[in-house]
């Protein structure tokens, strides 16, 4: 090979840039899927435990849902949301949602850090914690 | 023609995961081993291709120049158009790879009514060129948060900046766009440009379906037949730190997505699109123009054999004594012949 310590050292530098997210996972293999959890007083409650939508639609689509929400009820003043059952929800974050979800760090946040989700949600709306706090 | 043919192939790439991972369940092979394959293939491919040039030898100084070489104190030495040095090379070959400043100087040749030839500036393909390929790398490092958790901080402001128009809910990511847009116009140029229709070859045409489509099933994915991106993660992460899981109930569209990532991968090493890696062993750009100044050994040089007119001379003295051409040197007395042989062959 002509040149070839240019050319080794060019292809050691490719290769760590490209197997970066493997060397660098070295000894991670036990991260765990995040479980959010439904431990909260008013979901204990419930008899049927059974949120808007089924629970793999909401996996997949809450956050359509909810900006859906957003333009119902913030630009079009419609307040009453008929779900994929036929009944009718209140069609607000904090009073529906998060009325048996108040537990946002352990249900919200869980899965939105391990997918490095940022939702502007909060810039608006507060968390139960932060609610009560500013009674 | 060569787009259809292209096309039909990026089809049958599409319907193969979507039977395979959707109607036949599997999983494990579309997410897990076919993926490891293609990065195998990639990385493997790739140095297999960088070694294989750099074995082949470069006999001549060939760098294109655009620009005064170095000559006189007195004249204006072009450094970038004309580099003479290693760093003139390197700072040349980094504005080429990450500006493309071959390509901005494209031009557009046209005959005017009067016949006469004219040539234009023509910055498209260069501003397509770069949107593409830069969207196309912002695209590739937000991928890192499905390989990396906690995900790296830079990847967080890369996200922040792309999403920064705030559109729907997950945000729209401008890239994505611009990705599918820049891909579309490279294709529209090659079939509505006729000088480029004309030299256009599946090879093109394909790797622009096939990008194509990555960003499209990519979008399709973030925006509309949405899957649980926790189960996604969880599959990703599993193959980067090689410990894979296939979570169920993954949407196919997610697998078709994998499929023709690991298309591209695979694909990648063998095709035109080796320039990732072709454009810095590029004779034309990586070599100074310095062929007056520095003596540049031809690498395919082997010792030449040569016969000498001293030796022809010493092999037909005598002949041509006798036919009475002239020779440069008389021959020897009879005790100094042997001598004088030996120091002739030795000057060789």
């Amino acid at each position: 090979m002509y040149d070839g310590g240019k050319i080794i050292a060019g292809i050691i530098i490719f290769l760590a840039f490209a197997t970066f997210p493997f060397y660098s996972n070295i000894g991670k293999a036990d991260i765990k899927p995040p479980k959010p959890s439904l431990d909260t007083p008013v979901i204990k409650e419930l008899a049927v435990k059974k949120c808007v939508e089924p629970k793999e639609y909401m996996r997949a689509n809450h956050m359509q849902l909810l900006i859906d929400w957003r333009d119902a009820a913030l630009r079009e003043g419609k307040r009453i949301y008929i779900n994929s059952r036929g009944e009718e929800v209140f069609i607000s974050l904090q009073n529906t949602c998060m009325k048996c979800h108040s537990n946002k760090k352990k249900f919200c946040d869980e899965c939105h850090s391990y997918a490095n989700v940022d939702p502007y949600c909060w810039d608006c709306h507060f968390a139960k914690a932060k609610q009560e706090e500013q009674r | 023609m060569g787009a259809l043919f292209s096309f039909g192939a990026v089809v049958v790439l599409l319907l193969i995961p979507a039977i395979g991972a959707g109607a036949l369940k599997m999983h494990s092979l579309f997410g897990v081993v076919i993926p490891y394959l293609a990065v195998v293939i990639f990385l493997g491919g790739l140095i297999y291709r960088v070694v294989g040039w750099g074995k082949v030898p470069v006999p001549f100084k060939i760098p294109t120049t655009c620009g005064q070489q170095k000559s006189l104190p007195w004249i204006k030495h072009s450094k970038l158009e004309s580099p003479a040095t290693s760093w003139e090379v390197a700072a040349r070959m980094f504005l080429e790879v990450v500006l493309f400043r071959s390509l901005f100087r494209n031009l557009r040749t046209e005959k005017t009514p009067a016949d006469r030839v004219v040539y234009a500036s023509s910055k498209w393909l260069w501003l397509g060129g770069i949107a593409f390929h830069y969207s196309f790398l912002i695209v590739f490092i937000r991928h890192l948060r499905f390989f990396k958790h906690p995900t790296p901080k830079f990847v967080s402001i890369i996200e922040s900046f792309d999403g920064f128009l705030q559109i729907g809910s997950p945000h729209l990511f401008v890239t994505g766009l611009v990705l599918f847009g820049a891909a579309f116009y490279l294709f529209l140029r090659r079939v509505f440009v006729p000088a480029v229709r004309y030299i256009s070859l599946p090879a093109d045409y394909f790797p622009l379906f096939l990008i194509m489509a990555i960003a499209g099933t990519g979008m399709l994915m973030r925006y509309f037949w949405k899957v649980d991106i926790i189960k996604v993660k969880e599959l990703t992460l599993g193959l980067a730190t090689f410990n894979p899981t296939v979570p169920d109930g993954i949407g196919v569209i997610f697998y078709i997505h994998l499929f023709l990532v690991s298309a591209l991968f695979a694909y990648f090493p063998f095709s035109k699109l080796v320039h990732l890696g072709g454009v810095f062993l590029s004779p034309t750009r990586n070599l100074a123009n310095n062929s007056r100044m520095v003596y540049h050994p031809n690498p395919w040089n082997y010792p030449v054999k040569v016969h000498t007119y001293e030796e022809y001379e010493e092999e037909f003295r005598d002949k041509m004594i006798a036919v009475g051409i002239p020779v440069e040197k008389e021959p020897p007395k009879e005790e100094e012949e042997k001598a004088e042989t030996e120091e002739t062959e030795g000057k060789e």
